[in-house]
């Protein structure tokens, strides 16, 4: 104790304590506090710098599911609208496949109808064709016939002759 | 410009740092009398508690040519408030005495130096006599506002920390992230800032981290300094150890909080009876204990790092007629190798005790009692 108070000397603990005293105040406003806020300042936006990297990149993931959903229902509905098409198509075959075979067996009836009726128009003018034919032929025949008088009366006779026979 | 003065400062410390042993073993390879170079264990003692105090000239080494002693080192200003008001000289004047038997006239005031105190002579007195108790009773002390050796030293490693933390603060307006040597000195502030302020104190510790700061860097450069051959051994005064540790004293005691004191004077949850008795106890920790052992601590392990190296190397000189000039000269080198590494070591250890545990007491005054 002794020789700790003899080490002691009054006047470099005054130098000191002012000297010292004096340092902090300067390193303070000079050295402590630009350098302690910098280094904040720093720090915060390199935590800023990775949260707003973590949001993007969870919005990157957003955008990514949000696109793929997209892409999804937009797949879902090329194929919606592809078997539509295909669909449509095959109606639309079918509609003009039926509507042919209509149009075709219509046509093919009003042929038969025009068809039988040009037969029987065909046919009845063949009849009266012939009939006139055959009662010119008849009346030719017949006047031929009736300008021979023995002739006739031959025949007469014979019928004659036959029916007293029945 | 700047550059080249730092690597300056550099070169200088690595070239005493090398030449450090040989400084001191120079001077005893002559055998001498009285006044030849110190080489007998009393002179040596002498010379070791005469380097752990604190001077008024900044002595480098001796040497010897034609048998006379030639001191080098320089002189510092010596500035004294005495009876006649404020005087000044260089220490020069002293021309090395440090028996007081050099008087030195100023302004009509007559000063001598005795054993590293200046005293003012009475009218009539021409040298300093003491009674029993070491008391001047010629003579009286007046205020010495010189620079000293270790004001010298304080007001250097100011001047460095400026600099360098000054010129790391500017770096910081032009970028964020700092180059050369301030790449160095920011993982340090980043250091005491999260492993010394922010554990200890906890979310007030923004307001006292200018302090801290400032007391590690200091007391770390200095006791770092105080490694070098220059020969400072500023954090060795207890004048400077019991400086900071009573400003640590004040910051924690302004800085306390309604709970700090309840828990200081009226201790809770335990038996009334004690709590008086507890009370003493707190307060005599809190205002005398505390930064006693900071004071202590610092001074002691210093000092004796200071002593032990200085006997190593002074091995070198005593051992020479058991172990040749060779063997001794060996032992003492490689013993104050190893020491000096250790020193090294504890230049940081002890700067950051101090830091830490003023941070701990600061902590302890400004903790809130919610979570209690």
């Amino acid at each position: 104790m002794e020789q700790l108070l003899e080490n002691f000397s009054l006047d470099l603990f005054v130098k000191q304590t002012v000297l010292f005293v004096a340092l902090i105040f300067l390193m303070v406003k000079f050295a402590w506090k630009p350098i302690l806020n910098s280094l904040n300042d720093r720090e915060e936006g390199i935590k800023d710098a990775l949260d707003s990297a973590e949001r993007a990149k969870l919005e990157m993931e957003n955008l990514q599911a949000d696109n793929e959903r997209l892409l999804k229902e937009a797949r879902v509905e090329r194929e919606g609208m592809l078997k539509e098409a295909r669909d449509l198509k095959n109606k639309m075959i079918e509609d003009a496949k039926e509507e042919a075979r209509e149009e075709a067996s219509k046509l093919i009836s009003q042929a038969q109808s025009a068809i039988d009726s040009e037969k029987n128009a065909a046919i009845a003018e063949l009849k009266a064709q012939v009939a006139n034919l055959s009662i010119d032929i008849a009346e030719k025949v017949i006047k031929d016939e009736l300008s021979n008088k023995d002739k006739q009366m031959k025949l007469v006779e014979s019928m004659l002759g036959e029916a007293t026979l029945n | 410009m700047k550059a080249s003065f730092k690597k300056i400062i550099f070169i200088s410390f690595c070239l005493a740092w090398s030449t450090y042993p040989f400084a001191l073993e120079s001077l005893g390879d002559t055998e001498g009398k009285k006044g030849d170079p110190v080489n007998t264990p009393e002179e040596i003692n002498e010379y070791i508690q005469h380097h752990v105090k604190d001077s008024h000239d900044f002595h480098l080494f001796d040497y010897f040519s034609n048998g006379v002693k030639h001191e080098v080192g320089f002189p510092l200003p010596v500035i004294l408030w005495g009876e006649n008001g404020l005087t000044a000289f260089m220490s020069s004047e002293f021309h090395h005495d440090d028996s007081g038997e050099v008087v030195v006239e100023r302004s009509g005031s007559r000063f001598v130096k005795n054993h590293g105190v200046i005293y003012e002579l009475e009218a009539g007195a021409d040298t300093v006599k003491f009674d029993e108790k070491h008391h001047p009773t010629n003579a009286s002390k007046p205020f010495d506002w010189s620079i000293t050796k270790s004001v010298f030293g304080i007001l250097l490693i100011g001047f460095l920390m400026m600099l360098w933390f000054g010129g790391l603060a500017k770096q910081y307006k032009k970028k964020s992230v700092p180059t050369g040597f301030g790449r160095v000195l920011e993982p340090l502030v980043i250091y005491v800032r999260d492993e010394i302020a922010k554990p200890n104190i906890g979310p007030k510790y923004r307001q006292f981290t200018g302090y801290l700061m400032t007391v590690f860097f200091f007391i770390w450069i200095l006791n770092l300094v105080g490694l070098s051959p220059f020969g400072f051994n500023v954090t060795g005064q207890l004048a400077v150890t019991a400086a900071l540790a009573i400003i640590t004293l004040i910051i924690y005691l302004f800085s306390s909080n309604k709970h700090f004191w309840s828990h200081q004077l009226w201790m809770p949850g335990v038996p009334y009876l004690i709590r008086p008795l507890l009370a003493i106890i707190e307060l005599a920790g809190t205002l005398l204990i505390k930064p006693f052992a900071l004071m202590v601590r610092l001074f002691a392990n210093i000092t004796a790092g200071h002593i032990v190296v200085m006997s190593l190397i002074s091995i070198g000189i005593l051992m020479q007629k058991d172990m040749t000039a060779f063997g001794s000269t060996t032992l003492s080198l490689v013993l104050a190798m190893f020491i000096t590494v250790i020193e090294v070591l504890v230049a940081f250890l002890q700067a950051y005790i101090f830091t830490m545990l003023s941070a701990l007491f600061i902590g302890m005054a400004v903790e809130e009692g919610e979570h209690h």
